[in-house]
């Protein structure tokens, strides 16, 4: 297959989407034909404007410096989490129910408290991240490594694989396609919370969650394309990067089925 | 011609030291309703060093159970398993296991697989490829090396499955059942590598393999072992002294053959008549 009809076939359905909410976004904008919902030309030059003048530039690098910072925390702190829980017992059936809890917080909860423990500062805005993110990569990793299949552990240990070597060499590679999902779930949640967090604390520089915030004098043709903005990046990485690499796991293994 | 005797109290003309022993083993096991069954009952019997035997019995007698005792993955409720006159504590690397299923890593190439098990016991990288490399050209799978395991036929992944298996250099080869899913052709062919490997190991590996298959425990075995139904017990002992590579039309053969299987399916009838009468 050509690197062009493979493009147009890998990109054509999620651009057709995108076209297609546009389309109905400005049919919307024309008919109501208020300032609240501005039509996608206007958002469209707010967004130029944003980066000719920096304003948008600057936030989405604040935001995405935080992002990586909190979202590589919950990953390492979540994946050793779940994987300690998998291997102990009693650590599982104390801890489990904890994270769980975590995970059902909402995560804007977490905003009032980082900021008492934290003040307004750009340590609560990433502990909100991070608070928000690494249960769902803890209990990934945790329920990939149960669903395991008995014998690779079994193939694993008759060949002399024991204790660490046994996670390493066979337990671990073998979870890899379940905790991808995690990573993916992961990555969702830090977005979220991390633009939540942006949005109700003050920290001395603006990412794009302060874009959205009204109190600090943002119009909504800029609310819109900040909006654009932090959905475009998050789907980007999503299905560039995390999707790229699922797939590239899972054809390695024969799981793929090809359409 | 080759004599074929059918005893149980032939003395063991086995060394002093057995290289497997099992002595009065209980395996119970747990079902999925939570009910405990006895898998075996009080078994007791010797694998000679160097030795090939077949273990036959209905489907449920405890083949497995016992396998996975001198695997070291299941501990008898009662009695012991030796290996060289030491208990079986756990796996390990001096007992190889094919399992029923191939059990190859998915995440592995076809070499990576065969190079794992180089890893795991130790052996230094710089010496793994070769090793690797001259194991799967031992199985015919030399061109496959760095394709995955989901590409080849279910008999290519019993080859790679035994290549991985005898890289390690096992003293000892577990077989569950090990081509009981492949079509008849890739059986058969198994079936020839596998007597080459114990024909031609050097030191004579000591090769236990689980069968439900009569043909093919006579064709690979110097002994078979005919266990009961559930619980399992020894029924009847077959020496076979037929030379290597056995033809299946060999009177002989298909003499013992007609004549464990006649055991066999007494054996069966009696069960499902003891099942009637519960």
């Amino acid at each position: 297959m050509s690197r062009a009809r493979w493009l147009a076939e890998e990109l054509g359905p999620p651009l057709a989407g995108v076209a297609g909410v546009i389309g109905v976004w400005a049919i919307v904008a024309a008919l109501t034909d208020s300032t609240a919902v501005p039509s996608p030309s206007v958002v469209w030059s707010s967004f130029l404007d944003g980066i000719r003048d920096g304003t948008l530039t600057d936030a989405a690098i604040k935001t995405l410096i935080r992002l990586a910072f909190s979202f590589v925390v919950a990953v390492v702190f979540g994946t050793a989490l779940g994987l300690a829980l998998a291997l102990n017992g009693f650590a599982r059936r104390a801890i489990r129910p904890i994270v769980v809890a975590l995970q059902i917080t909402p995560f804007v909860a977490w905003v009032p408290l980082a900021v008492i423990w934290f003040g307004a500062t750009e340590r609560a805005v990433v502990f909100v991240a991070i608070v928000g993110s690494f249960p769902s990569m803890a209990l990934a990793t945790l329920q990939a490594i149960r669903q395991v299949p008995p014998l690779y552990e079994r193939a694993g240990r008759t060949l002399g694989a024991r204790g660490w070597s046994l996670y390493r060499k066979i337990i671990v590679p073998a979870a890899l396609p379940g905790m991808m999902a995690g990573l993916q779930q992961a990555w969702g949640f830090a977005w979220k919370a991390l633009m939540a967090g942006e949005l109700i604390v003050a920290a001395a520089h603006a990412g794009l969650g302060h874009l959205l915030d009204p109190r600090r004098g943002a119009s909504v043709p800029t609310l819109f394309a900040a909006l654009a903005v932090i959905v475009v990046i998050g789907v980007a990485v999503d299905y560039l990067l995390f999707g790229q690499l699922d797939r590239r796991i899972r054809r390695r293994r024969g799981l793929l089925i090809e359409a | 011609m080759a004599d074929v005797l059918r005893t149980l109290a032939d003395p063991p003309s086995a060394p002093a030291e057995p290289k497997l022993a099992l002595r009065d083993v209980v395996v119970t096991r747990r079902t999925a309703s939570g009910a405990t069954i006895t898998a075996t009952d009080r078994l007791t019997f010797d694998v000679a060093q160097g030795e090939f035997v077949c273990l036959l019995g209905p489907s449920g007698c405890g083949k497995t159970s016992l396998l996975n005792v001198l695997a070291g993955l299941v501990m008898p409720s009662t009695g012991e398993a030796l290996l060289d006159g030491r208990p079986i504590t756990g796996p390990g690397p001096d007992r190889a296991v094919l399992f029923q299923e191939p059990a190859l890593f998915p995440w592995l190439s076809v070499l990576g697989n065969v190079e794992l098990g180089l890893e795991l016991i130790g052996v230094p990288a710089a010496a793994r490829h070769d090793i690797a490399q001259r194991w799967l050209a031992n199985v015919h799978l030399e061109r496959w090396a760095d394709a995955q395991p989901h590409e080849l036929s279910a008999g290519m992944r019993q080859r790679l499955a035994l290549a991985r298996a005898l890289a390690a250099d096992p003293g000892v080869l577990l077989g569950d059942e090990p081509f009981g899913a492949l079509d008849a052709q890739a059986r058969e062919l198994l079936q020839r590598e596998v007597q080459r490997f114990w024909v031609e190991s050097d030191d004579r590996k000591t090769f236990l393999f689980v069968t439900h298959n009569v043909r093919e425990a006579t064709l690979l075995a110097d002994r078979v072992l005919v266990m009961s139904a559930a619980p399992g017990r020894l029924l009847e002992e077959f020496r076979i002294h037929a030379p290597r590579p056995r033809d299946l039309d060999d009177v002989l053969i298909s003499r013992v053959v007609s004549e464990i299987h006649t055991l066999l399916m007494q054996e069966v009838d009696a069960s499902v008549a003891r099942e009637m009468a519960r």
